[in-house]
């Protein structure tokens, strides 16, 4: 009867380890609680015992590889015994699904009744059978109806995945479930009062996918510099009707669209994206503008080429992409190829913040809300010696987060200097 | 085991037929001396006499009227309309008489003959040698209609349709007579029941009935339709009635798509009556409409060689149908 090894839990938060090092190969004795394989973590090294005497018959991590807890390390037996083929590919802790399985090529998981478009005979049927939810069906038929092999793959994927293995009972070893009470993504206990449900439409499950994914992916860092608008104001005082009239609503965004360009040209690995080949250095500044459409949730419209855009281009590109926006009717392209994206959380009263980086970009700059502030402005007195006065000024909080793997803090505080400086400094 | 064609395949069966039992007779037009026009009956004349293989006047009412009266009285005629499209004088001998006499006579007299039709166009036959008329005769009650289309099948049908004790309206595809060949046992007997459909291909995805030479060019394009991956399973009909109903339903609760395909005329043709039997008794398995693709309702096939191609389905519009029925 042969035993399998598991990778264990090494440690309240560490949840994956590397394998640096086989101590025993296959077709060697192994006793009980001799050291089998050392195990690396950012925090701690360990040697992993065997949990059972026998021979070694088959390692499935390779030296230098990491797993996650509840891998499947090794198997221990009789010679000639036989041993599965290959580690099952997701036996991560809480192996069991809850939530509708989400394949790449499956539609977008429907939300009210109203989209669940034609549901045929056998759907129906298959549906009443299995108490489904039709509502949290895939559908990859035409015009995105449910199929009978949707209904059923939807079926299938709920059922529970393959129970664990046990691993070998030695005391040094727990099976990594004993560590976890509940599986992930499971609904919480409902409390005394009946909690709401509502159930998540296809921007809502989109825009959580982009983000865990984006903070998972890049290492995130955010510095913050503060802007001098006082300029700005003025020259947008001063151009807003002639630019009206050309059929341009200069709006402050477009300043900071302008300014962030210039900020691309002069510091170009900005304008980047993260790659196992290399860093890709973009030629087009695709500056992307994110638009809230409020409860519906957010969307980030590109303007494409802005390096070659004049500040009134500018403008009015925006301007019509964000009118698009609001009136959902932006096609994928203009949603697509962005290089560097703009957040002005401002409007909502923000005065900083932290975004998320949109991927595969390398940075996110953050507009935080127009603010007179007393600032202090460094001066000569008369007599030429240094005497600061107080003055308000209208000012702003930049935030630039940016993707540590590409650039560091040197950069991209460079990079925000830049965009500080220009604004400050627009005639 | 040999390689042979349709229509020798019928020769063999019809020989092997006359042959077992002497109560078995050919009557028709040019099936005597002539071997009949498209050689089904080549040799037989010579091999048993002109009393048992018997050449006709050119008067279908005759040919199946002397066919009625000799099985009354106990012979086993098999009469050959030598184009679908001239069994039509023959149609009151047929339905008023041959369908009926079993019932009527509450079985005291019954009528053990084979119509023998070829039937079926993309030969240039035009408008008086291309009709498809299964639909005629599947609507009467008291007539079997059987339609073999590979030689095995061809060979086995007949030799059972001249033993079944009712009428059988026998149709062969003539475009496929020297067209299609197939293996038949030489040192076996060779028996197909009338009735079971056959399940030419399996699959997965839908369910592909048809019959005749549409049967072949089904299963062609259901390869090509396997080549972007779907995977249809063909049911070659070979009985139309009594149509086997069990084959149809069981495949149809596994694929939930059906495309009927017949070479006859859309409009009150055989596939309408399989697609409302699957409406009435596969409706719980449907995921898409039911779908027949059939002959434009054109009153006769061309005789100019590209629209007769155009008249005619092929391979490539059924694969065409089956792309969107899979698609749904």
């Amino acid at each position: 009867m042969s035993t399998e090894v598991i990778m264990p839990r090494l440690g309240e938060s560490l949840v994956e380890g590397t394998v640096t090092k086989w101590l025993r190969h296959p077709d060697d004795h192994i006793e009980e609680f001799e050291p089998l394989v050392e195990i690396n973590t950012d925090k701690v090294d360990t040697e992993v015992p065997s949990p059972a005497t026998g021979t070694v018959l088959k390692l499935y991590v390779a030296e230098g590889e990491t797993v996650r807890a509840g891998a499947l390390l090794a198997v221990i037996g009789e010679p000639g015994e036989a041993v599965p083929d290959a580690p099952p590919a997701d036996r991560e802790e809480g192996a069991t699904q809850v939530a509708p399985p989400k394949t790449a090529d499956q539609g977008t998981p429907k939300a009210g009744r109203e989209e669940l478009g034609f549901i045929s005979p056998v759907v129906s049927r298959i549906a009443a059978e299995h108490n489904v939810d039709l509502s949290q069906v895939s559908g990859t038929g035409s015009g995105g109806r449910i199929t009978k092999k949707d209904v059923l793959a939807y079926i299938e994927g709920g059922q529970a995945a393959a129970p664990w293995e046990e691993p070998g009972s030695g005391d040094l070893f727990r099976p990594t479930e004993e560590f976890f009470g509940k599986k992930p993504g499971a609904v919480p206990e409902p409390t005394g009062l009946a909690d709401t449900v509502l159930p998540l439409d296809a921007v809502r499950t989109q825009i959580a996918e982009h983000m865990v994914r984006s903070r998972r992916t890049s290492p995130h860092v955010t510095t913050l510099m503060e802007a001098d608008l006082g300029r700005v104001l003025a020259h947008r005082k001063e151009h807003k009707q002639s630019f009206a009239r050309e059929g341009a609503n200069l709006t402050l965004t477009a300043y900071f669209v302008a300014a962030a360009v210039e900020a691309l040209k002069e510091v170009p690995i900005v304008n980047s994206s993260w790659s196992e080949a290399g860093i890709v250095l973009h030629k087009a500044a695709n500056v992307g503008v994110a638009v809230s459409l409020g409860e519906a949730g957010l969307i980030v419209p590109v303007v494409k080429n802005a390096q070659q855009l004049s500040l009134q281009a500018i403008a009015k590109t925006i301007n019509n992409l964000a009118e698009r926006a609001r009136g959902h009717k932006l096609v994928p392209d203009e949603v697509q190829g962005g290089t560097f994206t703009i957040t002005n959380h401002g409007v909502t009263g923000s005065l900083f913040a932290t975004p998320i980086i949109h991927q595969p970009q390398c940075a996110i700059l953050g507009v935080g809300a127009l603010q007179k502030r007393a600032v202090v402005i460094e001066g000569l007195s008369p007599s030429g010696e240094p005497e600061d006065s107080l003055a308000i000024r209208p000012m702003v909080y930049l935030t630039l987060t940016f993707d540590h793997r590409i650039i560091d803090g040197g950069i991209g505080d460079h990079f925000l200097g830049i965009v500080v400086q220009r604004l400050q400094s627009w005639a | 085991m040999a390689e042979i064609t349709l229509i020798e395949a019928l020769r063999q069966g019809m020989d092997e037929e006359l042959e077992r039992d002497e109560r078995v007779f050919i009557v028709g037009e040019d099936v005597g001396q002539r071997g009949g026009v498209f050689r089904a009956t080549e040799g037989l004349f010579e091999k048993y006499g002109e009393a048992r293989v018997i050449d006709s006047p050119l008067a279908e009412d005759s040919i199946v009227g002397i066919g009625i009266g000799t099985a009354l009285y106990g012979m086993r005629p098999i009469c050959e309309i030598q184009f679908a499209d001239f069994i039509y004088p023959a149609f009151n001998q047929i339905v008023s008489e041959a369908a009926r006499m079993c019932y009527r006579s509450a079985g005291e007299w019954t009528v053990p003959m084979v119509i023998r039709v070829p039937y079926g166009g993309g030969i240039g036959g035009g408008l008086y040698h291309s009709q498809s008329v299964e639909a005629f005769f599947t609507h009467v009650p008291g007539l079997k209609v059987v339609v073999p289309s590979t030689p095995y099948d061809a060979k086995g049908l007949i030799k059972s349709s001249v033993r079944d004790p009712g009428p059988v309206i026998f149709l062969e595809p003539k475009r496929g007579y020297r067209l299609i060949r197939g293996e038949v046992p030489e040192d076996e007997e060779v028996l197909v029941p009338i009735g079971p459909a056959r399940i030419s291909r399996t699959g997965t995805d839908l369910s592909v009935f048809a019959y005749g030479m549409m049967h072949h060019y089904c299963l062609e394009a259901a390869e090509m339709a396997a080549q972007e991956g779907i995977n249809a399973e063909v049911i070659d009909l070979r009985t139309l009635k009594p149509v086997d109903r069990e084959t149809i339903l069981a495949s149809v609760a596994k694929t939930g798509r059906a495309l009927i395909v017949h070479e006859d005329n859309l409009t009150g043709g055989y596939g309408a009556e399989i697609a409302a039997i699957l409406a009435e008794e596969a409706f719980g398995d449907l995921d898409a409409p039911v779908r027949r693709l059939a002959g434009p309702d054109v009153p006769a096939m061309p005789y100019s060689h590209p629209f007769e191609s155009w008249f005619m389905l092929d391979a490539d519009r059924i694969a065409k149908a089956i792309r969107e029925l899979a698609a749904f």
